[in-house]
């Protein structure tokens, strides 16, 4: 049989225009901060990729300062019209230096350069160019006819989509009038870091948005700032947790949005080829390192068989590699920490008796990588169809009947999200409604659009990001 | 109903020769495929259209792609001259780079085929005849399988027939059916391509149960367009044929053949169109026997990047024969 082996087509790491060293942004300017440097590596080949600053304690107050001082003379009282302007000129910014993003993405996180490029970046231009559109319009909104800001944001966001996380955090923040102090993810700081250089050359006024490398530590110094009045985290429910007992009785308004072990259900009369297809962006997208992810396949017991079977086929053509190789469909593991959880979860998968296949494709020899692997009769009393995994690792369950599906996908503590798989229609309104997941996706999955509101049921947080009920979270109403 | 061909690579398997029976068991089968999801469907085709092709896989791609053109003329116009200098152009499509490979056939009207089999004679291009009334397949059963017959008579290798859209859109599958058997016996030995017409059946759930149905009823091949409606081939629905002849596979063991045909004018165009075959049918598919190209002026850009890639610039039109 014919062997037609693609060439290497790497995107060029220099596009990048990494720096050997990045510092904190804070009151308009890059500053060193006092806390103890880190090295963020490229986890594709664990090479170093630069030393970034990281904020201490102190500087979490001069952060807060800054955004205080910007949000009473400044921000807070500017009107929407002028707001806006900014807001758009951030989301034109981002678009134009979409590759250098798309490509820094890559390096610091990961993620393959397809989607960075296709997904991340531009989904983050997006919300900008969204919530600009809203900043003068706040009136319209439902809240009143003129909502108020709350004041100082102080925003922790995950190391998945570092650039696209910042931008659903900052966008709505900004458009409602609040300033903001974000802190990245420990281990992927750098494109927080180039957005600020953004807001710096669209002339945002200082101590608008303040970026603070570091680790949980600082995430805990900002959220617990006395002078934060709303706090929105994005990342695990454990953390999520010692959030919310931290704040009780402080005041602050809260939103969280944590872990999910999310449900795609596929019935017998689902379009089979689109339904593998969007198992696999299910669990697959962005290295399974999705909050969202379909973890869960929810199979009905008449097609199990010839789904995995193309399941199989079409999982075996994924391309695992380079990141920043154009035809990478599956990148590398964000860190050495989260391989080895995977590592484990899987190993307890075995254990507990399910039937595991994994992809034969070949694995790069350095970095961390994971090739994509599915369980097959698996049954919801094991750890891996309970624990969010957050790796290339679906768990294949059955079904007889529709009602048997809805119990099976809500027999979990999350909630974020759900996909049905049918080409019936009264079908997919009929079990949408008796999901309880905050999104739940028909015939697709992981499609994200800054009209549409994200957001969980139970331990998968609360709170809504994107479209009109996303701008509650930063009202007070 | 008629029975379909029993050479021995075409033997159905049981459950499969038991739905061709009768019209209403026909229906049952070709309604209880899987749906297609129009926008899934092209979401696919969209990512894997991003795959980057560059340097000895592109060369690769370009002599396979030219390996796989059916070069083809379909005017009311044509003559034996430009058939001939047609053929001229299959055997040797590049001049000046005698290594460049040959085209997979030449397709033309019945009544040039003998042009074409005289040209090509003592070659191993095929001559495609397109049959049956082509392009509208508005004619008599009896038109249509002396049409056949009168192609296979003047030597042609190959048969394009069309389908009686008429018929599949109106839910007779059976008569459907029924003339892609009789026009397989009538071809014999004559490889059989059954072109769908997937712009005038419109959406993916017929372009899938259409393809089901040639392959049902003995077709070598499932071709996406004459190239005379609008949309002809494009990716998705290529996609979706692609499938069937890959679950048609798992099923039967069997390899049938794909050909788009229609508006495929560029080497990054017919790239993607491999990518899908590489992905989506699998590696068994890229080669002449499984997967061809119905074009005209792809064969020209082919040799044009062909070119380039190997002298690393790029010459232009101008350096190309125009035929």
């Amino acid at each position: 049989m014919t062997v037609w082996e693609y060439a290497p087509a790497p995107e060029s790491r220099d596009i990048a225009n990494l720096k050997p060293s990045y510092r904190m942004f804070v009151d308009g300017q890059f500053a060193d901060g006092t806390g103890e440097p880190l090295k963020t590596i490229n986890p594709a080949t664990g090479e170093v990729l630069a030393e970034v600053g990281t904020a201490s304690t102190a500087d979490v107050d001069r952060a807060v300062k800054a955004a205080r001082r910007a949000y009473d003379k400044v921000w807070g009282r500017m009107p929407g019209t002028e707001r806006a302007k900014y807001l758009f000129r951030i989301a034109r910014q981002i678009a134009e230096r979409a590759r250098e993003l798309a490509v820094l993405e890559s390096l610091d996180n990961g993620k393959p350069i397809r989607e960075s490029r296709d997904v991340d970046v531009p989904t983050a231009s997006a919300h900008f160019f969204y919530h600009a559109g809203w900043a003068d319009k706040l009136g319209y909104a439902g809240y009143g006819p003129d909502p108020k800001p709350l004041g100082v944001a102080g925003q922790v966001i995950p190391w998945n989509f570092p650039l696209l996380m910042a931008a659903w955090k900052i966008a709505p923040a900004l458009a409602c009038g609040n300033t903001v102090v974000l802190k990245p993810a420990e281990t992927t700081p750098l494109t927080a870091l180039v957005l600020a250089e953004i807001c710096q050359q669209a002339d945002l006024p200082p101590g608008v948005v303040n970026i603070l490398p570091g680790a949980g530590d600082i995430g805990a110094a900002v959220v617990s700032h006395p002078d934060v009045n709303k706090v929105a985290f994005t990342g695990s429910t454990s953390v999520g947790k010692q959030i919310q007992a931290a704040l009780a009785g402080s005041g602050k308004k809260l939103t969280l949005e944590l872990g999910g072990k999310a449900a795609n259900i596929v019935f017998e009369d689902a379009p089979l080829d689109q339904a593998v297809e969007g198992i696999v962006n299910g669990i697959f997208f962005n290295q399974g390192h999705v909050c969202c992810a379909g973890s869960r396949l929810l199979a009905s017991e008449s097609i199990v068989d010839d789904l995995l079977a193309k399941l199989r086929t079409r999982i075996a053509t994924l391309r695992v590699g380079d990141p920043l190789d154009k035809n990478t469909d599956v990148g590398a593991i964000n860190s050495a920490e989260q391989l080895a959880k995977i590592t484990e979860l899987v190993a307890a998968g075995e254990d507990e008796g399910a039937e595991r296949w994994t992809s034969p494709c070949p694995l790069p020899d350095k970095g961390f990588f994971f090739a994509p692997t599915v369980f097959a009769n698996v049954s919801q009393a094991m750890r891996i169809a309970r624990e969010e995994i957050f790796g290339p690792v679906l768990s294949v369950l059955t079904f007889r009947t529709p009602d048997e599906a809805v119990a099976k996908a809500n027999n979990t503590p999350y909630g974020l999200s759900a996909g049905v798989w049918t080409e019936k229609g009264s079908r997919i309104l009929a079990i949408t409604q008796k999901l309880r997941a905050g999104v739940v996706w028909a015939n697709t999955f992981n499609r994200f659009d800054p009209t549409a509101p994200f957001g969980g049921y139970q331990e998968s947080g609360f709170g809504r990001e994107g479209g009109r009920a996303g701008l509650e979270a930063y009202l007070d109403v | 109903m008629a029975a379909p061909s029993t050479s021995t690579d075409h033997a159905l398997p049981a459950d499969l020769a038991e739905v061709t029976r009768d019209e209403s068991t026909l229906r049952r089968f070709l309604h209880g495929l899987p749906g297609v999801d129009q926008v899934g469907a092209e979401q696919r085709a969209a990512v894997l259209g991003t795959r980057s092709i560059k340097k000895a896989s592109k060369l690769w791609a370009i002599d396979t792609a030219i390996s796989m053109v059916d070069l083809t003329t379909l005017e009311g116009a044509d003559t034996h001259g430009k058939v001939r200098s047609l053929a001229a152009k299959a055997r040797r499509p590049d001049p000046d780079r005698p290594d460049t490979p040959q085209v997979a056939a030449v397709c033309v009207y019945p009544d040039l085929a003998a042009v074409a089999v005289e040209a090509l004679a003592g070659t191993s291009i095929g001559v495609a005849s397109v049959a049956t009334a082509f392009p509208s397949g508005r004619s008599a059963r009896s038109v249509k399988l002396a049409d056949v017959a009168d192609a296979v008579a003047s030597g042609a290798t190959e048969v394009d027939m069309v389908i009686d859209r008429g018929a599949f859109l109106s839910g007779r599958y059976g008569q459907v059916y029924d003339e892609i058997v009789e026009v397989k016996a009538a071809c014999g030995d004559t490889h059989l391509k059954v072109i769908l017409e997937t712009g005038e059946l419109v959406t993916y759930d017929n372009a899938r149960r259409a393809s089901w149905l040639a392959l049902l009823a003995g077709g070598d091949f499932i071709k996406t367009s004459t190239g005379k409606v609008a949309p002809s081939a494009t990716l998705p629905v290529t996609h979706v044929m692609l499938q069937a002849v890959r679950d048609w596979h798992d099923r039967t063991g069997q390899h049938r053949g794909v050909k788009p045909a229609g508006g495929i004018r560029t080497t990054k165009d017919a790239i993607r169109y491999l990518v899908a075959v590489h992905e989506v049918a699998g590696p068994a598919w890229l080669t002449p026997k499984l997967f061809r190209f119905g074009a005209s002026s792809l064969l020209n850009d082919l040799v044009m990047q062909r070119r380039t890639q190997l002298d690393g610039h790029y010459s232009g039109p101008d350096y190309v024969t125009v035929d």
